[in-house]
């Protein structure tokens, strides 16, 4: 056991570098595009040239590279070029932005979805597993960006019960979570719910099931300690790597109710072509997407006692 | 007891193979909507020329509402946007971008998709390694963040769209395969062909692939759905195909800002990708219980 | 007279699918009075498993009773609310299944899972059911039971679940056990042994038992009355020793002929199989639905509805649903003349002191670091043999003794690690398939297991017996290939019809033809069938063995027959060789294999077959102490752990000498070759 996880570890390190290295020369490659971003479009070709030589372009790919990343390492990302301010100053703030929206999010979509699914699951065929497939199924098919829009025809526009932004001007205020939380929510809980019904379907199905109804054990007492404890073991890693997709579907949210994240953030960035900040929010997310990998690994081989005892 | 009949019966043709195919998909309703869905949009993308009743970036009177009627007779049956422009005919001309670049981006994907998932899954070893790290590390990115930063390095046009969906969706593709593939080897007809000396090539292409097709169909369809989304919400962010060009993502986020007055130049744009997303969900989900049936 | 335990009255069962209601089990009746054990025989689809699941009110969402009635002590079944069945489930009706590593919770441990029973039923505390579960799990023979209470199911084998399928069934004393094929999934010496058990233990707690099989001699052995149940029917019932013994049916006759007496070969005397197909639910003919298949048909009055279940004579209580029965009995199908044994030809393949090991996958920090040694699993150890054209060779023993392993490394899927694998001459052991040349690759062919996995399911059958030409390149024009790939099927019995079907349409008796064209449409020298009849029916076994033996003799093949059922190795095989743990314990022709002087291996496994056959003796034989690690083989006889013979110290220390006995017998054993022939045979026929 201890040898996997030192495995998995190693892996986690190998490919932080490749992607490190993959963004590095994603976006660094040429040090004239660099320039030419830093100080915009109207800068001089001596100008470009000091600036590169005072910060170091003029070394090899390499040494550059290892530069950039000891600083990485070290929490220095360099200075945004959109908000002259250094990266680490914008970045962090938003992160938890993020974090928070995404914790409220997650705290309604799994037990939502699990919930669906294993009640579809358990009565597989029913009316109510066709509803509740057929509603993740459609939930699923409406983008984000259309759900938004649609919620916000009916709560700020309609029934004015919410505000149509959640700048949070005012500093927090709760109201202004509720629409992008219930956008993430609907997109999402479908996937999730649809995963845990098949797992709980398939596990209804598995001759140890029946052994336990023939056992003569109550109902509940099948369900609970005999199907759910091996159903739920694909679904628990699906929702680890759900923090993943949460990364990519936060920033359709930010974006629409100009919610100050990290989504919204690495999207400004973008359009902006404001290099350090990109790579850095690059980095962010593949260390948060990496690690819940790992750890949906990890806890997958030790919930699953034929691999844990193998 | 069985008579050995001396005859030899002729193949049924490929006509009669495909029409009784299509005739298996009458048995889920879930299918035939989602079929009757996809089918539509199809159709409209096809005749757009003849359906679109004006020229979709052509300039008339701004902000009218829907059934508006206009000179010469036409009718701007879903109204028009702030810019003049009919947002039915947009949405009509729209819906050849997403049918043209989403399944043609899907297609390539997965060309490459099942390349890497037969060699890693069949071939193993140092195959496997190589393109399961890979695919780890691309998939280690949020999708969307992928796609921003590849679009951020590369620039936003159709060609680099379809090279970022590829980038992006080629990875997961080949997880599938390579399960698939890891799977199938160890059959006995796989084991069979090796005994004939059948080479690796022929033992993916013929013994392999055409036996993972079940799952695969379904992916794809579902894959198809997601791509549109994906070239949606691209649209949306502004990292979609450059304007004029109607582009039902680039559409609602122009004018979401006005919905509070003019909701319909949002809203039927989000019906229409919506629509079209849920009937290749529905024919995903019609194709995986027919599937489980048979 | 007592009140029955189980009493069926003329029950009907069926199953609605997208075509209606199909009727699985037409009219069944019988009881089961307490202490009593019954078979039921039959073989897939005839219904069997859907009257069990029946009495337990288990038959899913889309079966029902839909006629007569079940009482159970009295009570009627179908009256039972659902909590009144759950009380008398696990408790009162038990169940033993299958497969037994499936049955179990693969997250729970077994003491969890046996203690459940006893908590539910008699409200005993944790601890109490706890030491209950430990009790029993020692009745059931099991060693160190403390160990087996911890683990998960998938780290004990596959004997040892059975045993806590059965403790976990009779935790709560029932009054009835119903035990659906308890040991196909099984080696031979453990069936032996869980049958056995099963037999103390009902005498010990005077259980009733139901047993399902298909397995006739299974019944034979354990029960007191048997059913012999086709198509939805119980066509023969009684007592054991009649209906073995006089059969009166058709159909029990039929697979009484099928299976090959133990002490016979094909050449004396040929199994018959019973022509035609065992019909689907839904495709039963009216009347008898035995009759199209059967030789004494008449018709006008087989195929009349509602032919009784009527009694045979006043002595016995055995009866049989057949119009003709007593015309039947005089008459008998027409028995094929016994063929003189086929000549055999020059050698074709020898193996020389061949070893295959398997290194073992070590996750431990020392692998990784190179320092511990890899641990090897030893499946192939100094083999030795040869055989000839027209011969059919048989490997026999357990699972892991590493007789599928020897057949990949023939065909070039694996490679020898040592040793010489000679095909017409050319030492191809450490060649893999990839490297040999086109006419070394021709030459052995294989025949797998598993009907359903063999063909692959996305190709007509005519175009991947049609590659076979292609590639080995008998044929190149396309109708030329048509009209050999139509040949061959003829030649496995297949209707031409089939030709441009895909292999789901097919039974596994077809399938298995199928494969069977398959391997000898190149005309290798050697084909190798590994257990390619296992997973058949007991009549379509008898059909498909008998084509097999024909098509080899036709093509002048070597054939190979990897096998762990010793009654059909003694049927078709020339020679025999005896594997236990990677090594040769015994080889030789098959009536010396057979016969004093046996390895004692060879005469437990002999003694493990359940024999059907009425006049037929057996001595019994069990297998006490544990099974060897395969990774760490014992340094003597790799046996002795398990010997009832075992000598003494020499047996574990000393690797045993290969002793002879004639020209071709070899025994593998450190006690005497004289000694050995003093033993008594395992099997002997009344006179």
């Amino acid at each position: 056991m201890g040898v996997f996880i030192l495995k998995r570890l190693g892996y986690m390190v190998v490919t932080m570098f490749a992607v490190s290295g993959l963004v590095f020369l994603l976006l660094e490659v040429s040090p004239g595009t660099v320039a030419t971003k830093v100080l915009g479009a109207f800068s001089t070709e001596e100008q470009r040239r000091l600036w590169l030589e005072a910060n170091g372009y003029f070394e090899p790919l390499l040494t550059r590279y290892f530069t950039w990343l000891g600083n990485v390492l070290t929490g220095d990302f360099g200075q945004s070029i959109r908000f002259k301010v250094p990266v680490g100053d914008i970045l962090w703030p938003r992160l938890l932005n993020t974090a928070i929206l995404g914790a409220s999010a997650f705290a309604v979509i799994i037990p939502l979805s699990l919930g669906l699914g294993v009640i579809a699951g358990m009565r597989e065929g029913s009316k109510s597993d066709r509803a509740i497939s057929i509603t993740s199924i459609v939930t699923t098919s409406i983008p984000e960006f259309a759900s938004a829009v649609f919620f916000s025809a009916v709560f700020v526009f309609w029934l004015k019960w919410l505000p149509g932004t959640s700048g949070m001007a005012e500093g927090f205020n709760f109201k202004e979570l509720v629409l992008p939380v219930m956008v993430l929510v609907i997109y999402d809980f479908g996937y999730v719910a649809r995963m845990t019904r098949s797992s709980m379907a398939e596990v209804m199905t598995t001759p140890y099931i029946r052994t336990a109804i023939l056992k003569g054990l109550p109902r509940h007492q099948v369900i609970i300690r005999h199907a759910l404890r091996n159903a739920l073991i694909g679904p628990f890693t699906i929702i680890m790597l759900q923090i993943n997709w949460l990364l990519s579907g936060v920033i359709v949210v930010e974006f629409f109710f100009a919610y100050k994240g990290f989504g919204a953030l690495l999207l400004e960035a973008s359009l902006n072509q404001d290099i350090f900040l990109i790579e850095a929010c690059a980095m962010v997310a593949v260390v948060v997407a990496v690690v819940t990998q790992t750890i949906a690994d990890i806890a997958y081989t030790r919930l699953n006692p034929r691999i844990r005892f193998a | 007891m069985n008579e050995p009949s001396l005859k030899i019966l002729p193949r049924r043709s490929l006509l009669a193979r495909t029409f009784g195919l299509s005739m298996g998909l009458r048995h889920s309703t879930v299918a035939m909507i989602g079929v009757s869905l996809v089918g539509f949009w199809i159709f409209v993308a096809v005749f757009a020329p003849l359906l679109a009743p004006f020229e979709p970036n052509a300039t008339h009177l701004p902000f009218a509402k829907p059934g508006t009627s206009f000179t010469g007779g036409a009718v701007f049956w879903l109204g028009t946007d702030h810019l003049g422009r009919d947002v039915l005919s947009r949405i009509i001309w729209g819906s050849r971008t997403v049918l043209f670049y989403a399944p043609l981006a899907t297609f390539l994907a997965y060309v490459v998709g099942i390349m890497a998932g037969l060699v890693a899954g069949y071939k193993q070893r140092w195959w496997d390694e190589i393109l399961s790290r890979i695919s780890d590390i691309v998939l280690s990115f949020p999708v969307l963040v992928l796609y921003i930063i590849i679009i951020a390095t590369i620039g936003a046009s159709g060609v680099n769209i379809v090279i970022a969906i590829i980038f992006a969706s080629a990875p997961g593709i080949m997880r599938i395969v390579r399960g698939l593939t890891l799977d199938l080897r160890n059959r006995d007809y796989v084991a069979a062909a090796r005994t004939r000396g059948e080479s690796s090539l022929y033992i993916m292409w013929v013994e392999i692939l055409p036996n993972a097709r079940g799952p695969l169909i379904v992916d794809a369809c579902l894959r198809v759905g997601y791509v549109i989304i994906t070239i949606g919400v691209l649209g949306f962010l502004g990292l979609g195909l450059p304007p004029p060009d109607p582009d039902w993502g680039g559409m609602i986020n122009e004018t979401r800002a006005m919905a509070l007055v003019f909701p319909h130049m949002t809203i039927f744009p989000c019906i229409a990708i919506s629509s079209l997303v849920l009937g290749f969900n529905l024919l995903a989900d019609g194709l995986r219980e027919l599937s489980m049936r048979r | 007279m007592t009140t029955p335990l189980l009493e069926l009255n003329d029950v009907h069962l069926s199953y609605l699918g997208r075509a209606g209601l199909l009727e699985a089990v037409s009219g069944v009746s019988f009881t089961i009075a307490p202490g009593e054990r019954i078979g039921l025989v039959g073989e897939t689809g005839c219904g069997k498993t859907t009257v069990a699941l029946g009495i337990l009110g288990y038959l899913g969402a889309n079966g029902y009773l839909t006629g007569g009635e079940l009482r159970f002590k009295g009570q009627d079944m179908s009256a039972l609310s659902p909590e009144d069945l759950r009380r008398l489930r696990g408790s009162d009706i038990a169940m033993v299944y299958q497969d037994p590593t499936a049955v179990l919770n693969p997250s729970m441990r077994i003491w969890k899972q046996l203690a459940e029973v006893p908590m539910t039923h008699e409200g005993l505390s944790l601890s109490e059911a706890k030491q209950r579960a430990a009790t029993i799990l020692e009745e059931m023979h099991i060693l160190d039971p403390e160990r087996v209470l911890e683990a998960y199911p998938h780290q004990l084998s596959g004997g040892q679940c059975q045993r806590v399928v059965l403790a976990m069934a009779l935790l709560s004393n029932p009054s009835l056990l119903i035990l659906d094929e308890p040991t196909t999934a099984l080696d031979s010496t453990t069936q032996a042994n869980i049958v056995q058990l099963m037999t103390e233990i009902g005498l010990r707690y005077n259980t009733a038992m139901l047993f399902i099989s298909h397995d006739l001699g299974l019944i034979a052995n354990t029960c007191d009355r048997v059913m012999v149940m086709y198509a939805g029917e119980v066509v023969e019932d009684g007592e054991v020793a009649d209906v073995f013994a006089n059969a009166r049916h058709p159909y029990t006759q039929g697979l009484l002929r099928c299976i090959p007496l133990p002490t016979a070969d094909k050449d004396v005397r040929p199994v018959l199989p019973i022509p035609g197909r065992i019909p689907q639910p839904g495709e039963r003919p009216i009347g008898c639905g035995f009759g199209p298949r059967c030789f004494g048909f008449s018709e006008g009055v087989c195929d009349q509805p509602g032919l009784p279940l009527a009694g045979v004579d006043e002595s016995s209580s055995q009866r049989v649903r057949c119009a003709r029965w007593s015309d039947v009995a005089k008459t008998s199908p027409d028995v094929p003349a016994a063929q003189p044994p086929s000549e055999v030809g020059e050698e074709s393949f020898r193996v020389e002191g061949l070893q295959k090991y398997y290194p073992i996958a070590d996750g431990s920090l020392g692998a990784l670091l190179g320092r511990t040694e890899p641990r090897q699993v030893r499946a192939n150890e100094a083999i030795y043999f040869s055989a000839r054209r027209r011969e059919t060779v048989a490997i026999v023993g357990e699972s892991g003794c590493g007789k599928s392993t020897f057949a990949k490394v023939l065909a070039g899927l694996e490679t020898a690690t040592g040793g010489e694998v000679r095909i017409a001459g050319t030492d191809v052991g450490q060649t893999p398939v990839e490297d040999r040349t086109p006419e070394q690759v021709a030459s052995v062919q294989m025949v797998f297991q598993n009907p359903d996995e063999t063909l692959n399911p996305s190709l007509s059958i005519g175009r991947q017996i049609g590659r076979v030409l292609t590639k080995f390149g008998k044929e190149t024009d396309k109708d030329r290939i048509r009209q050999r790939v139509a040949e061959l099927m003829d030649r496995v019995k297949l209707s031409r019809d089939l030709i441009d079907e895909r292999p789901h349409r097919l039974s596994g008796g077809q399938k298995q033809r199928v494969a069977i064209a398959r391997a000898f449409a190149g005309e290798p020298a050697l084909v190798v069938a590994d257990e390619p009849l296992s997973a058949l029916d007991v009549s379509v076994q008898a059909a498909v063995g008998r084509m097999l033996m024909d098509i080899q003799r036709q093509h002048d093949t070597t054939l190979l027959l990897i096998s762990h059922d010793l009654g059909q190795v003694r049927y078709l095989a020339e020679r025999v060789v005896v594997m236990y743990l990677g090594q040769v314990m015994e080889s030789g022709r098959t009536e010396d294999v057979f016969a004093p002087p046996y390895h004692p291996y060879t005469e437990a496994l002999i003694a493990a077959v359940p024999v059907a056959h009425h006049g037929v003796t057996k001595r019994h034989i069990f297998l006490e102490g544990a099974h060897p690690d395969p990774s760490e083989p014992p340094v003597g006889c790799p046996f002795h752990s398990r010997c009832p013979r075992m000598v003494g110290t020499i047996c574990e220390t000393e690797p045993p000498p290969l002793q002879r006995d004639g020209e071709t017998h070899f025994i593998s054993c450190h006690i005497s070759v004289e000694d050995l022939r003093k033993v008594d045979p395992v099997l002997s026929v009344k006179p």
